[in-house]
């Protein structure tokens, strides 16, 4: 494993709080929302958008940047946590979610905020624009990098499989995945609704360069990203074994999280637990 | 207003080509002029001719085997990074099996993709219903932001092509598998969503797309031959709609009937209608498929099974005017409306 600065660590855990602080202000504030998996995957946002990609929050057009594909549009709040934290509009604008009007919709959508590079929402189709993006740049010959993010529940969607032997097909070395597998769905655990089995070996056998990691440690996430860039001649999957709802006590591994939001005594205790001082009193919250 | 448009010389001898041949000529026609223009198609390309691009251009040309639902998606990866992609498969795939992908990845993005799809109707023949999609323009004019276009012959379509890679966004081009007269000659001008007046009428007007011009231009003779002028309006975009030219047809000529190779539900007939009920409400009668499926036969076979020929416009125009303010009993124009 490469060393990493103990300080650069600490800088990209203080994000990643940060972005578990915002999820829960913004779910709190909206009233619904995906707590649990926003949560689980906010570790692997906070390494890529505050160390590993290549981007410019100021020009989310710039043609050379590395591009991140929320799969499972539900984990919205962690992206646009991670983008308001990056610098792609105010954090303050987070209180806006899933509000009448407001661009930061309850699913990532493309047309109306800054940093998002596709609309998700209906599971099982971002790896599919990722390839096409993946593709597109090696046509253009640039050397920018695909990320993008999939549930473990997502991976029950058929296309997530056709998509996967087309990322190989097309010998896609500029495309790296996360599997955030958490272990649970809406209706309860993957392992109960429908079993992935061996997943990393159902990726292995596509072709994919497989990593297990721990989807909660900064140096191992960082380790598997710069390990990507070296393979060459295909895609690279990360399978990161997550906790639902990590970092509020209250929430982790419980499928009830999946997709309801705290209530206002709940945000209070959340935000303590995570270290931020409340100086409004949650005054962030609704009713 | 729709301007009149040139129909070939009836004393030449009428050429047919497939819709889907033009498609893939003006594919690699295309593909010389505008380097960002990528195709895909889904293990069909020998059908939907876009192979013909792959032949022309392909480090531009991505096969994505049997998966539809991951070719849209592909699709929509590339035009968001800059590419115009014209991702081609049967209408029946195009827009049913990957309805959801189309919506979500094309449509609510607003990304330039274009769908070519080939094999629409019944005039699929022998392959049967499974293959024969009758519900695609309904389906897919009900996307937000999407443009369908249904060319009625091999200029139009080259045509069509070339406009909808100049349009930014996305585009549902509908094409059939079967040779259909070439009605139109080169210099035929053809823009999105400004429907072409093929012949002038006052009686009724035959308002058609797709592979039922043709038999709509045969209707209008038909009757004129019976002292009822028809006037042939060719609607080859059928979203967003020419409104005006529909509505200037209700004023001008009182009765319309529509054609098309599609279910009568949620069709292009109910894209005409919902303008006419909104503006200038006269009889309208719908030529198509009376929501039913198709099945196997020859395509020239389904076509009169189904009730697909000039013959039944020619009806339809007759009952069209039969129902007519002061021309008919409501009684007898409900009683012929069952036929």
């Amino acid at each position: 494993m490469a060393t990493y600065d103990d300080s650069l660590i600490a800088m990209i855990e203080e994000k990643a709080r940060r972005i578990r602080v915002n999820i829960i202000k913004a779910i709190g504030a909206a009233g619904s929302g995906h707590p649990g998996g926003s949560l689980s995957c906010a570790d692997i946002l906070a390494v890529l958008y505050f160390h590993a990609m290549r981007i410019d929050p100021k020009r989310p057009d710039w043609e050379d940047r590395d591009k991140f594909i929320m799969s499972k549009g539900h984990a919205a709040p962690a992206l646009y946590a991670a983008l308001a934290e990056a610098g792609y509009f105010p954090v303050e604008e987070l209180l806006t979610l899933r509000k009448l009007g407001s661009r930061l919709q309850g699913h990532p959508d493309m047309k109306k905020t800054p940093g998002v590079e596709i609309s998700t929402g209906s599971l099982g189709q971002g790896l599919s624009a990722a390839n096409g993006m993946a593709i597109a740049a090696k046509l253009d010959k640039k050397d920018t990098r695909i990320y993008v993010l999939l549930g473990d529940g997502e991976l029950e969607e058929g296309q997530v499989w056709e998509a996967a032997m087309t990322s190989v097909h097309r010998k896609l070395d500029n495309l790296m995945a996360f599997v955030d597998y958490n272990g649970l769905q809406i209706d309860g655990s993957v392992e109960d609704v429908k079993s992935l089995k061996a997943v990393g070996e159902k990726w292995r056998a596509f072709g994919w360069h497989v990593m297990g990691i721990d989807g909660h440690d900064i140096r191992q996430i960082m380790t598997a990203i710069d390990e990507a860039k070296q393979i060459k001649g295909k895609p690279t999957v990360a399978v990161a074994r997550t906790v639902k709802g990590k970092g509020v006590s209250f929430m982790e591994g419980g499928v009830d999280w999946h997709g309801k939001a705290p209530n206002r005594d709940q945000v209070y205790k959340a935000l303590v637990e995570l270290g931020e001082r409340i100086v409004d009193g949650g005054g962030v919250v609704n009713g | 207003m729709a301007e009149v448009g040139e129909v070939k010389g009836e004393a030449k001898e009428v050429k047919k080509i497939a819709t889907r041949t033009a498609y893939g000529k003006a594919l690699v026609e295309l593909g010389k002029v505008n380097p960002n223009v990528v195709v895909l198609d889904a293990d069909l390309a020998k059908s939907t001719k876009s192979g013909d691009f792959m032949k022309a251009f392909p480090d531009r040309f991505f096969e994505m085997g049997i998966a539809e639902q991951d070719m849209i998606g592909t699709a929509a990866g590339l035009a968001a990074a800059g590419k115009i992609p014209f991702a081609s498969t049967f209408a029946v795939f195009a827009a049913g099996r990957v309805f959801d992908q189309v919506r979500q990845a094309v449509g609510y993005t607003k990304l330039n993709v274009k769908i070519g799809a080939t094999h629409a109707g019944v005039t699929v023949g022998e392959d049967g219903a499974s293959h024969q999609s009758v519900e695609d323009i309904a389906l897919m004019r009900s996307i937000p932001n999407m443009t369908v276009i249904v060319p009625a012959d091999a200029v139009e379509t080259q045509k069509a092509v070339f406009a909808a890679a100049e349009y930014y966004g996305p585009v549902y081009l509908r094409m059939g598998r079967e040779e259909v007269p070439v009605l139109f000659d080169e210099d035929y001008r053809f823009e999105i969503g400004k429907a072409v007046m093929l012949r002038d009428g006052k009686d009724v007007t035959i308002i058609a797309c797709g592979v039922m011009v043709a038999p709509a231009l045969e209707a209008s003779e038909e009757l004129s031959r019976e002292g009822i002028s028809a006037r042939v309006l060719n609607m080859h975009t059928v979203k967003p709609i020419d409104r005006e030219a529909i509505e200037t047809a209700a004023k001008e000529t009182g009765a319309i009937v529509t054609a098309e190779e599609h279910n009568i539900m949620g069709g292009f007939g109910s894209a005409v209608a919902e303008v006419v009920v909104s503006t200038l409400p006269v009889p309208v009668e719908m030529v198509g498929i009376k929501d039913v499926f198709g099945q196997s036969g020859k395509p020239a076979e389904l076509l009169e099974y189904y009730g697909l020929t000039s013959g039944n416009i020619v009806e339809a125009a007759r009952r069209a005017i039969a129902r007519k303010a002061g021309k008919a009993s409501p009684a007898r124009s409900r009683r012929s409306r069952r036929q």
